[in-house]
């Protein structure tokens, strides 16, 4: 019986991916290289901009912000400016900063190349079918694996992490504006139809803005995504707060590595509400 | 004038093979060809004129393929088969940019559920047509404001379509149409989700309003009544295919067949016939002419106990009972002007038999039908109940 299974031997797989990998990081370092050397140049640049902001004016902008759109409520402000004064009190503010700018590059990424992508979908059946199970696969596989890829092409540092960061986070963005899109009603689109619309004008008058509170949970959760990749990014060298709690569980240090891993959580609930309260809005 | 032409049109939903075209070419029935072949005909072969300034009804239960064809005529869905002809121009061999132009300019749509769009206020939901088309913010928000005016809601301008109630978010639908000044409306069951009471309300409003724009409506609706109070002339739909055309009166009266003979079966006709629709042919003396002799002799043939004076204008003048008459003979009388009795009560020949119906209950005599005071016609108390039971023209005809 066994023969049957021994029919064919190992397939290269490994073998070809590497290759292809190996080609594309030569064909294209002409591309990798200068994209690696400027991005890094931006992202120390908005880290040194906000480590320019002096701690408490950052974090009563962000108390603000949180007051706002909360509906002016105190909840969330007071968690704002105690969660991250906690983290300033631990000395972990550069990490802070350094985590955000991974954050916020890889998210604005997520939303510049996922947007679009999800019109095309909404658009294409073609698209729609092709790109399916691409997002799947995207997602499904461990997220460890985009960091050989990642490595390949730019090397260490931030700039692989966003990166990988970008490929794990990108698909809810992706998902939510194909369904977004595609969950306006047949009637409003008829009626932009009807009434002599081109096609962009049917996209930007009519589809996108009935689409927003979709997209909008969509990036929510591309955030949270990007968010969660900040430690595993720090193992190919990102810098932040992430890096803080690998290298506490690398030397065995349960109380720096909580301090970190609570300065991330800090992080991620702020995020999350104010994107998840921006979310709300946008649906009246 | 001809505004539109549909000509053999078919559309089928699913793959089009020919199979289903020799199925259609063998007049089968939707139902055989869903069967044999899996796919939808939406509609079958229809074809029809509207005329410019008409009001256009196609009515059909669900399903009979009302919508399709409606969208038909601005190409949100496109034909299988046959041409459609707007001002003898080719709909379906337009390209793109002169479709945009013909949907811009010349037709506008109004839906069953309003359509507005959520974000928008009402104001930007009645400028979208003309934003699209690039004019300028004033003059777009000028010519919203004065279309919103007109439906008497220019104190709701900025607000948005949630907060309106339904009667109200159509009275936009329509401004929203009525600010490109299109030529045609195409209104898709465009009451059909208003509360009885308010879209009695908006029917009326489309009468009225049609007499002053002038507009060709096609307007689609499930609901006879509503297409008899609105129509000029109304298509009745069945399975994709046209079973009768005709105006109101018509359909009503003849029904082509046993399908439209149901589907007229239980409407109020008491609101949709008028005086016109049941009176008969009268018999009449004539006042400078005939004397009392003439008129009893005439009665006597016929079988009557009174008749109707008019002059040689045929107008109304009243009229003389068998008895009078007699006993005017006997004394040697030779006018009719001395036994004329003047208590003949007179409808208008477009009276509904509804108001007919309380005018009759009152007298004994014929209701005498008048067109600016010339007689053209009576109603005899059988003729409104054999009318209202629904009885066709010629058995009351024949009565
Ligand atoms: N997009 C579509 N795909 C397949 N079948 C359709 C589609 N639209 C309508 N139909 C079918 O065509 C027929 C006519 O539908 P429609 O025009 O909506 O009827 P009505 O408006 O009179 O209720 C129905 O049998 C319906 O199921
Ligand atoms: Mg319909």
């Amino acid at each position: 019986m066994n023969n049957i299974l021994n029919l064919v031997p190992k397939l290269p797989v490994a073998e070809q991916i590497e290759k292809l990998t190996a080609w594309i990081t030569q064909t294209f370092s002409f591309l990798f290289n200068p994209i690696q050397t400027y991005s890094e140049l931006f992202m120390d640049g908005i880290t040194t901009f906000l480590l320019f902001i002096p701690p408490i004016i950052f974090i009563l902008l962000i108390a603000l912000l949180a007051f706002f759109v909360s509906g002016k409520k105190f909840g969330l402000t007071t968690f704002s400016v105690v969660g991250l004064w906690f983290i300033y009190n631990q000395g972990h503010w550069e990490n802070l900063m350094n985590t955000i700018t991974l954050v916020l590059v890889a998210s604005l990424l997520s939303v510049i190349i996922g947007v679009p992508f999800g019109i095309l979908m909404a658009k294409s059946t073609i698209a729609n079918n092709i790109l399916k199970p691409v997002l799947d696969f995207m997602q499904t596989m461990p997220a460890f694996v985009y960091l050989i890829p990642a490595v390949a092409f730019f090397g260490i540092g931030v700039v692989p992490g966003v990166f990988a960061s970008l490929i794990f986070a990108i698909p809810p963005t992706v998902r939510f504006t194909n369904l977004g899109i595609r969950q306006v009603s047949t009637e409003l689109v008829e009626a932009a139809e009807a009434f002599g619309s081109t096609g962009f004008q049917r996209l930007f008058k009519v589809e996108l803005p009935l689409a927003t509170s979709t997209i909008m949970a969509g990036i929510n959760q591309t955030v949270m995504l990007a968010l969660s990749m900040v430690v595993i990014a720090s193992m190919i060298g990102a810098p932040g707060l992430g890096r803080e709690v690998l290298s506490s569980l690398q030397r065995a240090q349960i109380g720096t590595g909580f301090v970190s891993g609570i300065g991330l959580v800090v992080l991620a609930i702020i995020i999350d509400r104010i994107t998840q309260k921006l979310t709300n809005k946008t649906k009246k | 004038m001809t505004k539109i032409k549909v000509e053999n049109v078919t559309k089928i939903f699913g793959k089009k093979s020919e199979r289903v075209t020799e199925l259609l070419n063998q007049n089968k029935s939707k139902q055989e060809i869903l069967q044999e072949t899996g796919v939808t005909v939406g509609v079958n072969n229809v074809s029809f004129t509207i005329e410019e300034g008409e009001v256009f009804v196609i009515m059909g239960l669900s399903g009979s393929g009302k919508s399709t064809l409606v969208r038909m005529l601005n190409r949100l869905i496109d034909t299988t088969q046959g041409n459609i002809y707007l001002d003898g121009e080719n709909l379906s061999k337009m390209n793109k940019k002169d479709l945009r132009e013909v949907r811009r300019k010349k037709m506008s749509m109004v839906f069953q559920n309003f359509a507005l769009f959520p974000q928008r206020t009402i104001l930007e939901n009645t400028e979208y047509g003309l934003e699209i088309q690039g004019i300028d913010k004033k003059e777009r928000t000028k010519k919203a404001t004065q279309a919103l005016e007109n439906a008497g809601l220019g104190d709701y301008i900025h607000q948005h379509p949630n907060q309106l109630s339904g009667g109200m978010q159509q009275r936009v639908g329509l401004a929203r149409a009525l600010a490109n000044n299109p030529e045609i409306l195409l209104m898709d069951e465009a009451f059909s989700a208003l509360d009885p009471l308010i879209r009695k309300e908006m029917q009326d409003e489309l009468v009225e309003l049609q007499a002053t724009v002038k507009k060709t409506i096609i307007f689609i609706t499930h609901d006879l009544n509503e297409a008899l109070r609105i129509g000029d002339r109304i298509a009745l739909m069945k399975d994709g295919a046209i079973v009768q055309i005709g105006t109101p009166e018509e359909i009503l009266m003849k029904p082509a067949d046993d399908y439209v003979e149901r589907f007229v079966e239980d409407v109020d006709r008491s609101k949709v016939l008028t005086a016109e629709n049941i009176m008969k042919r009268p018999e009449t003396v004539n006042i400078n002419k005939h004397g009392p002799r003439v008129a009893l002799e005439q009665m006597k043939r016929e079988g009557i106990s009174s008749i109707i004076v008019v002059d040689d204008n045929r107008n109304l003048k009243g009229y003389v009972t068998a008895e009078d008459a007699s006993e005017a003979r006997k004394n040697s009388i030779t006018s009719l002007e001395t036994i004329l009795k003047l208590d003949i009560p007179t409808v208008d020949r477009t009276t509904t038999m509804n108001d007919i119906f309380s005018v009759i209950h009152d007298t004994v005599t014929p209701v005498a039908v008048v067109d600016n005071k010339k007689l053209i016609g009576i109603i005899v108390r059988g003729a409104v109940i054999a009318a209202l039971a629904g009885e066709s023209e010629e058995e009351l005809i024949n009565e």
